[in-house]
């Protein structure tokens, strides 16, 4: 009885001190968003079930770039965990900065043919295209279009429209037509309010315009580089096509948006929208939950749809990060644990359920998940066509002139498309060949 | 009978440490005393400028601390000067440091002058014209972003209730002919009472004296401002001078709060390009080559001015 007591002690002991041993602080970092909240609601069920204890760390957009990227190239243990923009995984991956996946994934059975490919691709792999993880795809995303259903629901509008334009006032099957409907509404008086066509993204900081500009762009047939010749970018990034796109953009800054949206991005278009200022808002899918819950332009005001189709296809830019350990991190045991849970379909479920965009197939595929929300189907048609910008170690170095040069000739008025995509592949190639890769 | 402080702190001196420095000269001590500061000085100043020197001639980059560091010359040197980009950023540099200097001294001076007189109220004029430069220029930076909205900003419609202009009509911070102007005038409203203090103090150092003996010989009150008034407050405005134009060489904060460097590189500054060089695409070695273009533009200008400062002042 007594050896049994004792052992029972022992045993009481080792279990207490194991789980005091393993259970640890883990630092999430993302940005300071909608997403994240729900996020750390979410994790409350990743604390109940493993003793670890989850803090956060969430930065403004405008200034998640400068400071994660800051935390992971100095080697900073702020984060444990960190949920990086899609375009840093080259940097990330090349410099050791985050963990590699591959053998974690293979060891817990997680696959990632078990999510949308796009979200592999672009969250995920480096080199791209091949199966080297370094993300588990954590938040799909995509820049899609809002619009004031309950405006172009108004039978005078819809008439007067369908005079002007000969074809009924809805969702815009071309870029041409949102520039139209654009036009339509810009300094209309709706309720005794002037308001404007759209809000589009201007913002010159950090990476606004480009998220913005390279929806034209790349429906009017601008590429990153020659498919068949890897940086080979001359006549693909400054293409006809490309100029032209760029030129519709402008167009569509000149004639359709709200004076002083020279800075814009995710926050203003928001703003702008729910304010009843722009019929139309350019924006990631992200703010989709948030519209439909407020008050002014929820509940059935507003409808949704996917970038729309230019003269050479159709296309959106990928929004979206994945969910990474970093490696400096002392608790990558721990960090591990949390992405085998939110791996998991149950949290995946729930990560929808409760406001994230899960990238995990079998959510998204699940015949009730187009009906789900008003933008279900949106978000799904949207990751059907996504396009990403550059991913490369060199990503900063590379999105910055294109910032500058888009930015000159968009909002500034500054040179022409040609001249400024002409300076962009200058721009480029330079980068490229302090790279060595050229 | 009581010790002077200097007898008390020899035998407050532990006798060990006493017969240890008894044979040390002053030469000696005064060394020991010094050198601290001189560790100091050079760890968190000289060898900072001699790393980033040498930094300049490399290829380096802080983010790809696996890279072999090649040295490269004066390539960095030859590429900063001779990329019109970077000219375009020290003309806008020029421009905003011009003109908010232009303003601040006359506009300060201005205000320095009348609150020198003596009016009801004067003290809390004073508090109240000094209130912008206690803020911080992140918020201000932020603040007037929002006086500057074409169809909500307060600044829109003051100008509009004056010229008739529709107030939706025109963005400060979004035409490229109106920005480099929108920041001036914000830098402008923050800091022309830092320039009106320091001028004040001039002002106030100008014994009554010297005014009273140029009544007695019959100087009228324009004659007194120019050859009294000036001449003594000059210094002190040479001073403001060099404060405010080291200051806004290096404006980040505000600027990049307001318009972000644009439209377009309308209104990127010097060191909001330098900043993108050396913490956003992580050129470190061509960002050191900047930096030190900077400071050798920078301390040229500020010797020179020094010199003047100090003719003037010997007058």
């Amino acid at each position: 009885m007594k050896s049994q007591l004792l052992m029972a002690n022992t045993l009481l002991a080792a279990t207490l001190y194991g789980s005091a041993a393993q259970a640890d602080d883990l630092t999430l970092c993302w940005a300071a968003w909608d997403p994240a909240n729900a996020l750390v609601e979410l994790s409350k069920g990743f604390e109940a079930q493993s003793g670890h204890k989850m803090n956060f760390e969430f930065v403004p957009w405008p200034n998640f770039a400068d400071r994660m990227l800051n935390e992971l190239n100095s080697g900073g243990k702020l984060c444990d965990l960190l949920i990086g923009d899609s375009q840093w995984i080259g940097g990330a991956a090349e410099n050791g900065q985050y963990l590699k996946l591959n053998s974690f994934f293979e060891k817990e059975g997680i696959s990632m043919d078990d999510f949308i490919p796009a979200t592999v691709t672009g969250y995920s792999e480096w080199p791209k295209n091949t199966p080297n993880y370094y993300a588990l795809p954590a938040f799909g995303d995509v820049v899609g279009w809002t619009y004031r259903k309950d405006w172009f629901e108004r039978p005078e509008l819809k008439k007067e429209f369908k005079a002007k334009y000969g074809r009924d006032l809805g969702v815009p099957a071309s870029l041409a037509e949102l520039k139209d409907i654009g036009e339509f509404f810009q300094g209309r008086d709706i309720d005794g309010k002037t308001v404007y066509g759209a809000a589009i993204y201007t913002e010159r900081g950090s990476e606004g315009i480009t998220m913005g500009v390279t929806n034209a762009l790349y429906n009017y047939g601008f590429a990153y580089e020659n498919p068949n010749k890897p940086y080979d970018i001359d006549g693909f990034v400054n293409s006809d096509g490309a100029i032209e796109g760029l030129e519709f953009y402008k167009d569509l800054y000149d004639c359709c948006t709200p004076p002083g949206s020279s800075d814009w991005y995710m926050g203003a278009n928001i703003d702008a929208y729910k304010s009843g200022q722009v019929a139309m808002q350019m924006n990631f899918a992200f703010i989709w939950p948030g519209v439909e819950a407020d008050p002014n332009v929820g509940g059935g005001k507003s409808g949704y749809f996917p970038n729309p189709a230019g003269p050479a296809g159709q296309f959106a830019q990928l929004g979206g990060q994945g969910i990474s350990v970093v490696s400096s991190s002392k608790k990558r045991a721990a960090a591990l644990d949390y992405i085998k849970w939110f791996a998991t379909p149950k949290v995946q479920q729930d990560w929808w359920t409760a406001g994230g965009y899960s990238a995990l197939s079998a959510v998204v595929e699940d015949p009730s998940f187009a009906s789900s929300q008003p933008y279900a189907q949106t978000f799904l048609d949207s990751m059907a066509i996504v396009k990403d910008f550059w991913a490369e170690p060199s990503y900063a170095s590379l999105l910055l002139p294109m910032q500058a040069r888009v930015h000159n000739y968009v909002v500034a008025g500054q040179g022409t498309a040609k001249q400024a995509l002409d300076g962009l592949v200058k721009d480029w190639d330079e980068v490229f060949e302090d790279e060595g890769k050229k | 009978m009581l010790k002077s402080p200097a007898d008390r702190a020899a035998m407050a001196t532990p006798v060990r440490v006493a017969r240890r420095i008894k044979g040390l000269s002053d030469r000696a001590i005064a060394w020991i005393f010094v050198t601290p500061t001189i560790i100091i000085l050079l760890s968190i100043n000289i060898f900072p400028l001699i790393w980033t020197i040498w930094l300049s001639f490399t290829n380096f980059r802080v983010n790809r601390p696996n890279n072999e560091v090649d040295f490269i010359g004066l390539r960095n040197y030859e590429r900063i000067l001779t990329d019109p980009d970077t000219w375009l950023t020290m003309q806008s540099t020029a421009h905003f440091l011009f003109w908010t200097i232009f303003f601040q001294v006359l506009i300060g001076f201005a205000l320095a002058y009348l609150i020198n007189k003596k009016f009801k109220g004067n003290d809390m004029w004073t508090t109240i014209i000094v209130l912008p430069m206690m803020l911080s220029p992140a918020v201000v930076g932020n603040f007037w972003k929002f006086l500057y909205q074409p169809q909500i900003g307060f600044f829109n419609y003051v100008v509009s209730f004056f010229t008739g202009v529709e107030p939706t009509s025109f963005s400060m911070i979004g035409d490229v002919s109106l920005a480099p102007w929108s920041i001036v005038i914000v830098d402008t409203w923050m800091w022309t009472p830092f320039v009106m203090l320091i001028c004040l103090a001039g002002l106030r150092s100008i014994p009554d004296s010297i005014y009273e003996a140029a009544e007695c010989d019959r100087a009228g009150k324009w004659r007194q401002f120019w050859t009294i008034t000036i001449p003594m407050v000059l210094p002190f405005l040479m001073l403001a001078i060099l404060f405010r134009g080291i200051e806004n060489f290096k404006m980040f904060d505000l600027v990049v709060q307001l318009t972000g460097g644009g439209p377009g590189s309308t209104t990127e500054l010097t060191s909001i390009n330098l900043k993108r060089e050396a913490f956003e695409k992580w050129r470190t070695g061509y960002a050191s080559a900047y930096a030190v273009i900077l400071f050798v533009t920078v301390f040229g200008l500020a010797s020179i001015y020094v010199k003047a400062l100090n003719r003037v002042k010997a007058r």
